[in-house]
């Protein structure tokens, strides 16, 4: 029942969380951020096929994270969902793999940097969270499919080929199909809008 | 910088996903640094990774999960207040995470021998599936002709290289799976310094470059 009414809080409420969390480490902003997001944590773990027990350790671990972190959160480079997933991923990949995911650093002097966007580019990047989410109930099963097995199966393409008995090319094609067409679903959306505030 | 060869979206959201191999998130990661378009990409599939983790069955965890959590919290070691150094500019033509990995820029770096004046380094990473290495080809001579069980990546980082699909310069990423036979040959003036990473070993065609293969580990 505690998942419910977490549940009540918006995605703007917990960019505010966060927020409160990195400036002056609100323990009850947090509580909001665990109730959210350690249980759904605790699921993605639990479909890559660990024990529970497995789950709720790294639920816990990715929760120290966001503790930790909280005041690097920029919520106009990313929504915290995106922001816990990445750190749920990495954690994940240490723990199962013992691997690393090698990641660029943002302040390496031989990173090419993008060019200035303009500043209404991150009132687009928040609609776009509810088009990405639109967009995705809207492809094609096959292709959905293709997005869990990548993302909650840590199975790379050859082991989903394998899986589905299809050939490793149309494992391939259809997920770029599938990120052709979510790529372009956003891009007329945001044309659209954009075209009505003029 | 302009860069005309990209990395395959499918193998971006892999490494968004976080179901690359290392050495595969390895070349993703450099090209990134170079790429801001592919690093846009990046940060779209990582959307979809969030937007998946916000729609999922959220399920309990134990009944004192917070007040654990919170005493393990209360119990770290004061959490050193990373102030950022102000970045001094070192040009380094590695970008990271490649520089971190193979333990500096280009002057540090121990070339092994690879035959025909080609030289290497293969680049340890804890992954079993794909292997990732620098190559140095001199400028103007082939890289040695290769066909491939399985996929290859293949970065530039210094000088260039041309196959039948073009020139590949700086950032540029080529991408070879496993029917393809390419022979592809530095630029002029330049040494071509690139990563390359493959997922099974490479089969090299001539009959030297055979025998060496189980002596120098490729
Ligand atoms: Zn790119």
């Amino acid at each position: 029942m505690a998942n419910d009414v977490a549940d009540v809080f918006s995605a703007d409420d917990l960019v505010h969380c966060l927020l409160a969390v990195g400036a002056r480490q609100d323990r009850l902003a947090f509580r909001v951020l665990f109730d959210h997001f350690a249980p759904r944590v605790k699921t993605y773990i639990v479909q890559l096929g660990c024990s529970h027990q497995q789950a709720e350790e790294l639920a816990q671990e990715t929760m120290v994270k966001v503790w930790n972190k909280a005041s690097q959160f920029d919520s106009e480079k990313a929504a915290p969902s995106t922001w816990v997933f990445r750190i749920a991923r990495n954690l994940r990949i240490d723990a199962f793999r013992r691997e690393s995911h090698p990641e660029l650093d943002q302040n390496d002097p031989s990173l090419l940097p993008a060019e200035e966007r303009p500043a209404d580019i991150t009132v687009e990047q928040k609609q776009s969270e509810q088009q990405l989410r639109k967009a995705m109930d809207e492809l094609p099963q096959e292709q959905m499919e293709l997005l869990h097995l990548s993302f909650f199966q840590d199975m790379a393409h050859g082991a989903i080929a394998e899986k589905l008995g299809l050939p490793l090319g149309t494992v391939k094609s259809r997920l770029r199909l599938a990120l052709g067409k979510l790529r372009k679903k956003i891009d007329d959306d945001q044309m659209y809008t954009s075209g009505l505030s003029e | 910088m302009n860069i005309d060869h990209h990395i395959p979206d499918e193998i971006l959201l892999a490494y968004a996903s976080g179901s690359a191999p290392e050495a595969w998130s390895l070349i993703v990661a450099t090209h990134l640094a170079l790429c801001p378009q592919c690093r846009e990409r990046v940060s779209e599939h990582e959307r979809m990774g969030g937007s998946l983790l916000e729609s999922l069955p959220p399920e309990a965890l134990t009944e004192d999960a917070f007040d654990l959590l919170m005493k393990k919290i209360d119990g770290q070691p004061e959490q050193e207040v990373t102030v950022k150094e102000p970045v001094v500019w070192v040009p380094s033509v590695l970008p990271e995470p490649l520089r971190s990995y193979v333990g500096g820029d280009l002057h540090a770096l121990k070339w092994r021998r690879l035959g025909k004046g080609v030289l290497h380094i293969p680049i340890e990473t804890k992954d079993g599936q794909a292997q990732a290495r620098l190559l140095k080809v001199p400028a103007g001579k082939p890289v040695p002709t290769h066909g491939h069980n399985g996929d290859e990546l293949t970065l530039v980082l210094t000088g260039s290289f041309k196959t039948h699909q073009g020139e590949f310069r700086r950032g540029d990423i080529e991408t070879a799976d496993g029917d393809v036979e390419h022979t592809p040959l530095a630029g002029e003036g330049e040494d071509c310094i690139c990563l390359a990473v493959t997922d099974a070993p490479l089969r090299f065609k001539s009959l030297g470059a055979k025998l060496v293969q189980p002596f120098i580990g490729i």
